[in-house]
């Protein structure tokens, strides 16, 4: 059997920047990626490294999201230099655009909600009318009546982020095991064995950072991951001029030229397939905020999973039975990978999370029987 | 670079390529007249600015995206060409005016 310091099963943007963190601190580890027939939410996202909308009535999910784009710099930095790979990451701030008062109220009301439960931490945001924000986004349609303004956003490209990550991994010793599912795992306290198709692997310390295939695997080591999917939908156009100075919450512009549209949130089960009325949905939003989006060819359109917690708050825990094995979930990969990569897998390599990610654990989710 | 093959359909079809008018066999694409008129790229990509020519030629790599008759990027091997069409070469990205109409 070969033996790792710690195996992470799931080679998606979570499994990657854990694992990548986990060999940056010495680790020599092994990082499981089960290949295309796997949901592959890492491949099918929107690319936002967003902060402002995160955290409504969870301070710690605030702090945490916040950290995360705090990390990103620097994590970013490291893997240009460590591979050569830019991961296109820009923090510009970013807007969400409200399209009536109503929308324009509510998002006002939840900004300030989120200032107040923000605490000494600080939530630095400004309410912009039409006119401001007209002054920042050329083209801006007459029907956006105003939006949320933050410093903390920005946007990356996820593909060459995973890219990145993979290969930065490999050049730090660790060892990426492709096109492999767990056919089988045994768990004891600080000795986990994963049978794979070329025989057996184990190692003191293993990470469940498969996705949706977490809500499977964690029973099998004494965790609890109940996420479901929940599908988006995105529509790019052909690349232009660059013309947005910064992301909103559903549409950006890469650095490419390319422009993205999004972003569904359905409960559709396990289908990844499109429909026409979601798609027209989101064009019809994107030309009434930016009337001259109209002019432009769509050239690719897909449709992904996000892997969902039941409150939709990312999962982080160590098993109590079976210590060593650790659960990470969320649906915002991109976004967290700075953290995920900085802060958590330091945290697995020393043999415990902090205290400050207790709030995390799926325990949230065990009602207390009744006395 | 390519010339016809002399027992091919006749060149009947005029289009305008630059702005130099060039015949093309009917049911020929807009990317197979550039190609006729000599040019050695296509496009010059909207990031690093090098030089594409058409290359699948059967609507899949996006390769020969050029301007025609007015509407940048288009996909000039799905475009059959016509009497009379304005083919001109993609260069980098397409211009936008976000200015309110």
């Amino acid at each position: 059997m070969k033996r790792f310091d710690a195996i992470v099963i799931g080679g998606g943007l979570v499994g990657s920047a854990i694992a990548y963190g986990l060999a940056r601190e010495g680790l020599r580890t092994a990082l499981l990626d089960e290949g295309d027939v796997a949901y592959r939410a890492s491949r099918g996202n929107f690319g936002l490294v967003w902060v402002q909308s995160k955290g409504d009535g969870v301070p710690h999910y605030q702090r945490w999201t916040r950290r995360s784009a705090d990390e990103w710099p620097a994590l970013a930095a490291e893997l240009l230099a460590r591979t050569g790979i830019s991961a296109g990451h820009e923090r510009p701030g970013g807007v969400h655009l409200c399209l009536s008062e109503a929308e324009l109220e509510a998002r006002h009301a939840m900004m300030e909600r989120m200032r107040t439960q923000s605490g000494n931490f600080g939530f630095e945001y400004r309410m912009l009318d039409h006119r401001e924000l007209a002054d920042m986004l050329r083209g801006l349609g007459p029907s956006v009546i105003g939006a949320s303004y933050t410093p903390y956003d920005g946007h990356a490209n996820p593909l060459n982020l995973l890219h990145a990550l993979h290969k930065g991994f490999v050049e730090r010793g660790g060892s990426y095991i492709p096109n492999t599912s767990v056919a089988d795992a045994k768990a004891a306290p600080g000795d986990f064995r994963i049978a794979i198709a070329d025989g057996e692997i184990g190692a003191p310390k293993v990470v469940l950072a498969a996705g949706l295939g977490n809500a499977s695997l964690a029973p099998l080591f004494g965790l609890n991951s109940p996420v479901r999917p929940q599908r988006g939908q995105i529509l790019v156009t052909e690349r232009a001029q660059r013309v947005l100075p910064m992301p909103t919450t559903t549409i950006r512009q890469t650095v490419e030229g390319g422009i993205m549209l999004g972003d569904s949130q359905e409960d559709v089960g396990f289908d990844t397939s499109q429909k026409p009325s979601v798609m027209q949905t989101i064009a019809h939003r994107a030309v009434l905020s930016f009337p001259w989006l109209r002019d432009l060819q769509i050239v690719r359109a897909w449709a992904a999973l996000r892997v969902m917690p039941p409150d939709g708050l990312p999962i982080y825990d160590q098993s109590e039975h079976f210590p060593g094995a650790f659960a990470a979930n969320c649906h915002s990969g991109v976004t967290l990978a700075g953290a995920h990569a900085n802060v958590f897998a330091p945290m697995v390599a020393a043999g415990a999370l902090d205290a400050s990610l207790a709030l995390f654990s799926a325990k949230r989710f065990d009602v207390p029987a009744a006395a | 670079m390519f010339r016809l093959r002399p027992e091919g359909t006749p060149a009947t079809i005029a289009v305008i390529v630059e702005g130099r008018t060039i015949h093309v066999a009917a049911g020929a694409s807009a990317a197979a007249a550039v190609l006729a008129a000599g040019f050695r790229s296509i496009r010059e990509t909207p990031v690093e600015g090098s030089e594409r020519a058409p290359y699948c030629m059967m609507g899949v790599c996006f390769d020969c995206l050029a301007e025609i008759d007015g509407v940048p990027n288009r996909q000039s091997c799905m475009v059959e060409a016509r009497p009379g069409m304005q083919i001109r070469r993609q260069i980098r990205a397409r211009k936008v005016d976000p200015s309110p109409q």
